[in-house]
């Protein structure tokens, strides 16, 4: 997805950590996102999602990462975003919901202080209208008695409502991409599901984009229009969520479904995927799943897997995904 | 906050008990008798009997400590039995002049101890880092008698600037704020507070990286704020910590002194303390500690108030 209706336009991005082991946390990386869109990113952990949403807010540390490729939000080149439009950008443009609310708050400072500081910074109003404008946010993500949660300090407050309140904070300057770092995955079962329906009831009221990213499938399908598959920092496979479920074309995406708890019978085993995401410290120049997978052949292991692209948006990076799979 | 001030000032009083009973005792099992300190070698054995009966000495402990801290209530710490001059007075002028110096010392010490540990704190494994960590460790190590010594050498000896000895001038000792007295407090003072530096500067600097490597600084930077802002929320959540550690410091710069005033003839409460102990002098002894230490449990319960005030997470339980 690209053009002038896309709100997110990452072209081959490559990330890499130096340190004491370089990690190429994401290798040629491409994704797009259309206004008012929910993606789920899904993969699993060390796959490079959470890079990525760090990466389109500028919140990897500069001095140990090297990135290559672009990301326009909006049209604006991300990397050049500088000083104070930096600041009014993430925020205002971009913000983020973050995996574990009660470490993503600061536990000296009132909820309500903290939403209205984001306030005052972006809209430059008084601490007064701030605090109101962070009143209305506490109402809107449906937090009882909103008035005395203003005053409370987070360690007064449960996961699910420092969740709530993380998600007022994120879109209380109205930005037009909502980042959200598996944000159900800290919480109780109940819980997930009441968070994911007011992401999902909010994502309709303010009509922001959402990249949502999860490892959890089950999730992805519950929140999103469309699903990009991650692994080793790539995108393996993008599709809408209904080509992912009933017709996925790589061998990951579909080892994932098989691992799904998901009309799986009593007693039956469930199909984990054997091994493990392999170590990024060199750059794959294969398919890197090719190790896992039970469709491996040697040219696989030769050369990094051409990417095919069925439909507009429909793309597998497998060589096999002409042809129609058997099962796995 | 008004009930947990007052929660916290009623567990004083058994401390302060506590500490008074300490102070009584820790002075009885003190090898040497206090009456061979006063009393002529050929003393008799009824002249020693009836020293002992005026100081109150002949009874059993429990009834001196009661007469001790009946006495105290009243503001009668008793009298120096080397000088026979009251102690409440000896004791008072003496902690005024070691607060003089000690809250001097603090003055110097804490704000670039704090400033110090915040930028080491925030330029962690850079040269900044590393310097600021050599100078915490060399002022934590480097005795601050010997430094006393030096500088004296250097200042006072070789340079002439300023004086080595007293708190005024030809052992004047009623402290006034002009040059003239404030020229013999820049030595001492300064001395007195390399230790805290390296103290403040080395626990500010923990704090401020570990609260720089919290997801919450990660998430104030995604919301929009900038350094400043991000700044200042590390303060505060570090601010209670630190607190603390400044509170007990400036305990110890109080009582902790007596090398320091010792070098530079110091008339505070260490320089009356080793005094004291040097002639057995009991009662003086007795009220200097228990006045030192009263000040340590006053201390403590500024700070506790001062945290549970900075930090919300304190009062709840």
């Amino acid at each position: 997805m690209s053009g002038p209706g896309s709100l997110v336009d990452i072209r081959n991005l490559s990330i890499r950590f130096r340190g004491a082991r370089d990690v190429h946390a994401i290798n040629d990386l491409t994704l797009g996102l259309a206004q008012g869109e929910t993606l789920a990113l899904l993969g699993e952990s060390g796959s490079g999602k959470s890079v990525t949403l760090k990466a389109l807010l500028r919140l990897l540390p500069p001095r140990r990462t090297d990135i290559e490729g672009t990301m326009k939000v909006n049209g604006a080149d991300v990397m050049s975003i500088t000083g104070r439009a930096l600041q009014t950008y993430r925020g205002g443009e971009v913000s983020m919901v973050f995996q574990e609310p009660g470490l993503a708050l600061d536990p000296v400072y009132t909820v309500g202080r903290q939403i209205a500081e984001a306030v005052q910074r972006k809209k430059r109003v008084s601490r007064d209208e701030a605090m109101s404008t962070a009143l209305d946010m506490l109402r809107r993500v449906r937090i009882p008695s909103p008035e005395r949660r203003l005053s409370n300090y987070p360690h007064e407050l449960s996961g699910g409502m420092l969740q709530r309140v993380m998600i007022a904070l994120a879109l209380a300057c109205r930005p037009r991409l909502l980042l959200a770092d598996e944000p159900t995955t800290a919480l109780d079962a109940t819980v997930q599901i009441q968070i994911l329906l007011l992401l999902r009831a909010l994502q309709k009221e303010f009509g922001m984009g959402v990249i949502f990213v999860t490892h959890d499938i089950g999730v992805a399908v519950e929140v999103s229009e469309r699903i990009a598959v991650m692994y080793a920092g790539q995108i393996v496979e993008e599709g809408t969520t209904h080509e992912i479920i009933k017709s996925p074309r790589h061998p990951y995406t579909r080892g994932l479904l098989a691992a799904n708890l998901h009309d799986v019978a009593r007693g039956t085993r469930l199909d984990a995927i054997p091994g493990a995401p392999p170590p990024l410290d060199v750059k794959p120049d294969a398919c890197p799943f090719a190790p896992r997978c039970p469709l491996a052949e040697a040219r696989c292991r030769a050369a990094l897997p051409p990417v095919h692209q069925i439909g507009p948006r429909r793309r597998v990076a497998c060589i096999h995904a002409d042809a129609p799979m058997e099962a796995a | 906050m008004f009930v947990y001030f007052l929660r916290r000032l009623i567990l004083v009083l058994p401390v302060a008990f506590g500490v008074s009973v300490i102070c009584f005792m820790l002075v009885q099992i003190a090898p040497g008798d206090p009456l061979t300190a006063i009393m002529p070698v050929d003393a008799t054995a009824e002249q020693q009997a009836e020293m002992r009966a005026a100081y109150g000495l002949d009874k059993p402990l429990p009834v001196q400590y009661v007469v001790w801290v009946g006495n105290l209530i009243q503001g009668d710490m008793g009298r120096s039995i080397a000088t026979g001059r009251p102690v409440a007075g000896e004791v008072f002028g003496a902690v005024q002049n070691s607060l003089l110096l000690a809250v001097t010392a603090a003055l110097i010490a804490f704000p670039i101890g704090v400033l110090l540990g915040f930028v080491a704190g925030y330029f962690r494994d850079t040269i900044l880092d590393r310097i600021v960590t050599a100078i915490s460790i060399a002022g934590v190590s480097v005795p601050n008698y010997w430094l006393g010594i030096v500088l004296v050498i250097i200042f006072s000896v070789n340079l002439g600037w300023l004086p080595s000895m007293g708190a005024g001038p030809g052992g004047s000792q009623d402290w006034s704020w002009d040059w003239v007295h404030v020229r013999h407090l820049i030595l001492p003072a300064v001395t007195l507070a390399v230790v805290p530096i390296g103290i403040v500067a080395r626990t500010v600097r923990a704090l401020a990286g570990d609260i720089l490597s919290m997801d919450f600084v990660t998430a104030l930077y995604a919301k929009g704020m900038s350094r400043g802002d991000v700044l200042r929320h590390v303060a505060r959540n570090a601010a209670a910590t630190a607190l603390s550690v400044m509170g007990l410091q400036l305990g110890y710069l109080l009582g902790g002194s007596i090398l320091i005033e010792t070098v530079f003839n110091w008339p505070g409460s260490g320089y009356l303390l080793s005094n004291a102990i040097f002639q057995r002098d009991l009662p003086l002894l007795q009220g200097t500690i228990l006045v030192l230490a009263l000040f340590f449990v006053a201390m403590n319960l500024v700070v506790d108030v001062a945290q549970a005030a900075i930090d919300p997470r304190i009062q709840r339980n």
